[in-house]
């Protein structure tokens, strides 16, 4: 007999999510812009745009060009800043009953933890995602997620000083994801998430110069899919923290390739984008997908991958 | 931020072509009746991954009475080049209405006003007349482009909107006044005492004309053009420079926009 209800929840260790899909930071604004298309409290989770301590500018346009399959951007991490998401953004949030995941930023290892201190504060919150893919001024602009001492160093800090579990958000543009998985896993952190953004370059070639004023971007979207999958399968077997896959996932088959290496959950990036309601649909493809494979707990599917 | 803003899957109902020009009537009952004139809508033009993101175009006519709406687009690149293969009986997916429109409100019935379009910038102005009848407000309408098949909605201004005056322009002269829209707004003998200018075209014909009717101290309403990652004020790609509280700050001009006054909007230059 077919199974009719499927138990869609996920368990991180730290934290219970009603069902693995969360949105990715950046692709989602503060969740409140979305809700005339996703009834938030039906997402595993709503994770934030990355939130630095002072509101930001950002880059200079051009920040974002499509390619093949994918986007390049160069936002540059422009956002209200973290008072003011208490204030303004976290009440509404609540009301909603969103399960709300802060992207935190930081300029140094001072200011991760001055936001994490603040948001410490506020009522309202699941867990944070540290986004170490933001360039350290300390470091030449360097960004911490590139470099197992640096990402130590910063995950340790922020975890002496967080009163709420972190997950430690992975950059992809390193030769060896395992090592920097083990360093932040050293550190403290409870959880892992990947992939940010792969570092790229798109050329207009009437003018012979880069199509993004910051010259360099970071793609995403569906041209990314196997090499996030990768990453996040070598991750699973070099950590025994949960992990938290992402990286061009559109549809709920994307979504389970990820599971089924042995993410606990997924992120959704760009799909947003182009299908506002692409994180109502996956939890839908998914479920339908369990239901016809006779599944009735999604957690019996995580890590069913075989070689 | 709280909006009333659809995603519909709208039918085509009927398709005109002139050369890289194509007019869209849509099926669209809830788009209509929230759409307000400078506001647009973002279209997603393949099912595939290419191209990936939606374009966006502005509302070119609502007719909220029949749940019809238009939008009118030139083919530019592979986006409006896969847009122009759909045929009336087939359906897009569409969300909208998005932005801040034209403001009407400040006008009253008899005020004299301008509305000037470059090309492909007709789109929301056609719309706005269409608005500026109702009110009763008298209109003169530019129109320019590079030459006579640029400016294939004459017919169609000439048959619905009943403006006072249409001028047309092409640079080759093949229609109209010969010259940029610009040269012969300048060269034109305009009404006296002009309540406002709305225009949307190209950014340096937007540009000359701020600078201009800043001279002649009207007011005036510009619609920019940016990339669009979303239209939906999620991706933080579509800014410009805005003044905003005395300094210039980076805006979303899906959000905010993408229609603004002129005397707040720092002009690209050449
Ligand atoms: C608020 C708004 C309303 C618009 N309304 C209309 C409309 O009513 N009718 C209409 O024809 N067009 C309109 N546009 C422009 C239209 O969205 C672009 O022409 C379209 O997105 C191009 O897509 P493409 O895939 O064909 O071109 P691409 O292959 O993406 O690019 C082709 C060329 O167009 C340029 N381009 C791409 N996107 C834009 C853009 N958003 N703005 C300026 N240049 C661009 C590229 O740099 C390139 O040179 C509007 C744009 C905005 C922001
Ligand atoms: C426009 C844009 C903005 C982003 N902003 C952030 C951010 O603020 N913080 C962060 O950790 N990741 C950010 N990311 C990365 C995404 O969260 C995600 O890791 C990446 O896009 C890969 O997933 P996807 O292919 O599903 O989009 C951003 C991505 C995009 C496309
Ligand atoms: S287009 Fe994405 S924020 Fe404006």
């Amino acid at each position: 007999m077919a199974v009719q209800k499927v138990d869609m929840s996920v368990d991180l260790g730290f934290f219970r999510l009603t069902n693995p899909v969360l949105t990715a930071s950046g692709t989602f604004g503060y969740g409140i812009e979305m809700m005339p298309f996703v009834e938030l409290k039906k997402l595993g989770g709503v994770v934030t745009k990355g939130l630095y301590f002072e509101p930001r500018e950002g880059n200079p346009p051009p920040r974002l060009v499509e390619v093949t399959a994918g986007l390049l951007n160069a936002i540059g991490l422009p956002g209200i800043g973290v008072k003011a998401f208490i204030r303004d953004i976290l009440p509404r949030l609540r009301e909603e009953k969103a399960t709300v995941i802060v992207n935190v930023c930081g300029e140094t290892v001072e200011e991760y933890v001055k936001v994490v201190r603040c948001l410490d504060e506020a009522e309202g919150i699941a867990f944070y995602e540290l986004n170490i893919s933001c360039p350290n001024v300390e470091e030449e602009g360097r960004c911490p997620a590139l470099n197992p001492q640096a990402t130590y160093s910063v995950v340790s800090r922020v975890k002496k000083a967080a009163q709420r579990p972190i997950v430690t958000k992975l950059s992809p543009n390193v030769t060896d994801i395992a090592l920097i998985a083990r360093a932040a896993e050293e550190a403290g952190s409870d959880a892992l998430s990947l992939v940010n953004t792969f570092l790229g370059l798109a050329v207009n070639v009437e003018t012979r110069r880069p199509k993004l004023a910051n010259v360099y971007g970071g793609l995403s979207g569906p041209a990314i899919k196997p090499l996030a999958l990768r990453l996040v399968y070598q991750t699973v077997q070099a950590v025994n923290i949960p992990v938290i896959g992402l990286g061009g996932i559109v549809t709920g088959y994307d979504a389970l390739e990820f599971l089924s290496v042995g993410a606990r959950a997924v992120q959704i990036g760009t799909a947003n984008f182009f299908d506002p309601q692409a994180t109502l649909r996956i939890i839908q493809e998914m479920e339908e997908f369990c239901r016809e494979h006779n599944i009735s707990r999604i957690e019996d599917f995580i890590g069913s991958f075989r070689i | 931020m709280e909006r009333e803003v659809c995603l519909v899957q709208a039918k085509i109902l009927e398709k005109y072509k002139w050369g890289q020009y194509i007019l869209f009537y849509l099926f669209a009952p809830e788009i209509s009746k929230l759409a307000k004139p400078g506001q647009f809508v973002m279209i997603r033009v393949s099912e595939q991954f290419i191209p990936l993101l939606r374009r966006p175009f502005s509302l070119m006519s609502v007719d909220p009475s029949e749940g019809r709406i238009a939008i009118f687009f030139q083919i530019v690149g592979r986006g409006t080049s896969r847009l122009s293969q759909y045929s009336p009986g087939e359906s897009l997916s569409l969300i909208g209405p998005l932005g801040q429109g034209y403001s009407l409100s400040v006008l009253k019935p008899g005020d004299k006003v301008i509305l000037v379009g470059g090309g492909r910038g007709i789109a929301p102005l056609f719309f706005l007349a269409q608005q500026l009848k109702e009110k009763k407000i008298r209109v003169m309408i530019f129109y320019g482009g590079k030459s006579a098949q640029d400016l294939p909605l004459k017919s169609l201004i000439e048959e619905e909107l009943g403006v006072e005056e249409l001028v047309l322009a092409t640079e080759d002269g093949s229609l109209g006044e010969k010259g940029l829209v610009t040269e012969v707004l300048e060269r034109k003998e305009i009404w006296p005492r002009i309540e406002r200018v709305y225009v949307c075209g190209p950014e340096a014909m937007m540009r000359k004309i701020a600078r201009m009717i800043e001279v002649w101290g009207v007011p005036g309403e510009f619609s920019l053009e940016t990339y669009m990652g979303c239209g939906l004020g999620i991706c933080w790609s579509c800014v410009r420079r805005i003044k905003k509280a005395n300094s210039w700050s980076w805006v979303k001009i899906c959000e905010e926009g993408p229609v603004f006054p002129g005397e707040v909007i720092k002009w690209e230059e050449d």
